[in-house]
């Protein structure tokens, strides 16, 4: 089983994140798990989104503790809560900003992790761009099939026309596919922007 | 058709495909997308003939569920926690007068304090209404058990309650399987009510009943609940049949014919605890599950010949009956007795308080061990609790006890996030 844990504020489609992915990962033949922190989501408060994803029935309820990946929409959120906590010493961390892993100090948290698996992506220009929107969930979920290999960008591509139509959707698919192509040119060339 | 789609969304289908004919709505979270789902297909015509009647209040809205059931048409709503007490009269009524209404109850916790989050308190405060209530350990299940509930109820004219975990369940997507309406037209045959209000033959629904009569009154809701522990289980098979799977019934075991010890429980921790016993199993331990599904009527003679051949049990419950202990354990307790199993209690979950694998892999050893007082609340935080017992010892005015936990706990209000 995977497990991933989505942060961000409400307003930014924290939880429709966690839904798409589950949805894309359904798409893809698989069982998962999506769920939000329960609670009342208000506009700008943290939130947080669950997802699990397995090839057999998902009967766990409980909360992710130990997430296999963590996907970062706000990074105002690092000075606030704990975001990395329980993140697996061999986990996966996307985070939404313009600045390096290292240019935002998270130096420390990689050492003795694979480097490999930070990666950053400027998730709010992408939304702004493609759809006229700051909401970063769709480009963020691109990038995190091409950081992790969990999921392929063609499902996200079909959770994407599941969820909007019309030019919206259009949108977050360029959006999409704009992040996915970033990423997987910062892993191969190396360089995390 | 098999999809990746929320609770809500998936139960509101199941309603549709059961073809109520009123459908009154009062929004409380958590069964709010259910609702407002069922209203989005009656207003694109999707749903049909029905009407969907906004209501002012909880109360009103069972209260037209009455009118409507009575007047013959299969009635369908939804609620939790608050909402469920505001409609308490009328839930009572419901079943008194024999109108076989559907209701959702998405359970949640019962303030003060004010919380929105799941526990059972909700469903279980109306255990003795007369009402039905059937436990969804998945959001497939809850799917399926409404298609049940509708035809249990209206054979019986009794109404039920489907349970469905607030938020975990209501607000959780994954794989449902959705049937088509052909297969729930074949299994859930048009509502025949057993009284009706009509003007060509006037009957009085609702005639006072003095001492005289009252009792038999009584006895016959009694007796329709025992009638439902026959049918329930004959209604499960016929659903397996038509729809291929596994889904209600009185009771479901896990591991439970070598087991030693039996973990007890209801609704969706049912998911977590299973796993946990999966990780015991294989460490050699000698452990199984019972869950129930059907609270209302409570299976005894099932639950004593599933728990007969163990030594112990542990009930783990979302419910408190404050001054005494468990409430399903108490039941339990009953079903068993004369046979001296062990049995203990475990209160977990309240409020929405998670149910972790770690606390449950430490619970059940201590339930194997024999080592649990007859009442457990796990993961309670004991130093937040004696420092407000000894608060009041040491002051009169010591406070609001709410407000002092959250300050004790350095929480300036409830967590959201």
């Amino acid at each position: 089983m995977f497990q991933i844990r989505v942060h961000g504020r409400g307003g930014q489609g924290v939880v429709t994140a966690a839904e798409m992915l589950s949805v894309a990962s359904f798409e893809e033949g698989r069982h998962a798990q999506a769920f939000p922190s329960f609670g009342s989501e208000r506009t700008g408060a943290p939130v947080v989104a669950f997802c699990r994803i397995s090839d057999k029935e998902i009967r766990l309820r409980e909360p992710i503790m130990e997430p296999d990946a963590i996907i970062i929409q706000d990074p105002t959120l690092l000075h606030q809560i704990d975001v990395f906590a329980g993140l697996k010493l061999d986990g996966y961390v996307l985070l939404n900003s313009r600045h390096s892993i290292e240019e935002l100090g998270l130096g420390e948290l990689v050492k003795g992790r694979q480097a490999e698996r930070f990666c950053t992506l400027p998730a709010t220009e992408l939304g702004l761009k493609h759809v006229g929107r700051p909401i970063p969930n769709v480009p963020l979920l691109a990038g995190f099939a091409a950081l992790s290999g969990i999921i392929r960008l063609e499902s996200v591509i079909k959770a994407i026309n599941e969820k909007f139509s019309g030019k919206v959707a259009a949108g977050n698919v360029a959006a999409a596919t704009e992040a996915y192509n970033l990423v997987k040119e910062m892993m191969t060339g190396g360089a995390h922007a | 058709m098999l999809k990746q789609t929320e609770g809500s969304k998936a139960v509101a289908e199941a309603i549709s495909l059961c073809r109520p004919e009123v459908i009154c709505a009062y929004p409380i979270s958590p069964q709010t997308h259910i609702v407002e789902a069922l209203g989005e297909m009656v207003k694109a015509g999707r749903l049909t003939p029905c009407e969907f009647i906004n209501v002012e209040s909880e109360f009103a809205a069972m209260s037209v569920a009455i009118g409507a059931s009575a007047a013959g048409a299969r009635a369908y709503t939804a609620t939790a926690s608050q909402g469920l007490l505001f409609m308490a009269e009328a839930v009572y009524n419901a079943s008194g007068l024999g109108l076989p209404i559907v209701m959702t109850v998405a359970n949640r916790a019962i303030g003060a304090p004010i919380n929105i989050w799941n526990d059972h308190s909700d469903s279980l405060s109306q255990r003795d209404s007369g009402w039905m209530q059937l436990f969804a350990e998945t959001n497939q299940e809850a799917v399926d058990l409404h298609i049940q509930a509708f035809r249990l109820a209206e054979e019986l004219s009794m109404p039920i309650m489907v349970c469905m975990d607030g938020f975990i369940l209501t607000h959780a997507f994954e794989r449902v399987d959705i049937p088509s309406q052909q297969q729930v037209d074949a299994y859930l045959p048009p509502f025949e009510p057993r009284q009706v209000l009509d003007p060509a033959e006037p009957v009085s629904i609702g005639a006072m009943v003095g001492p005289e009569a009252f009792m038999e009154v009584r006895y016959l809701a009694h007796a329709k609940q025992m009638q439902a522990i026959e049918r329930i289980p004959q209604l499960a098979a016929e659903f397996k049949q038509a729809f291929g799977r596994d889904s209600g019934g009185l009771i479901r075991t896990y591991c439970t014919e070598d087991a030693e010890t039996i973990i007890i429980a209801m609704g969706s921790v049912l998911g977590t605890i299973k796993d946990t016993v999966d990780e015991m199993r294989l460490e050699g331990h000698k452990i199984g599950v019972l869950g129930i599904i059907s609270y209302r009527p409570f299976p005894l003679a099932q639950v004593r010949a599933a728990l007969i051949n163990s030594k112990r049990f542990l009930v783990l419950e979302k419910s408190l009956a404050v001054g005494m202990g468990g409430i399903v354990a108490t039941d339990v307790r009953m079903a068993v007795t004369g046979t001296g199993l062990k049995g203990f209690t475990a209160i977990a979950g309240l409020g929405g308080r998670p149910i972790t694998k770690a606390s449950l892999h430490k619970l059940f050893r201590e339930a194997e061990g024999e080592a649990l007082p007859p009442v457990t609340f796990l993961d309670l935080d004991w130093e937040a609790v004696n420092k407000q017992l000894e608060r009041e010892r040491q002051t009169r005015r010591s406070g609001p006890v709410a407000e002092n936990i959250l300050h004790d706990k350095g929480i300036v209000s409830a967590k959201f996030g």
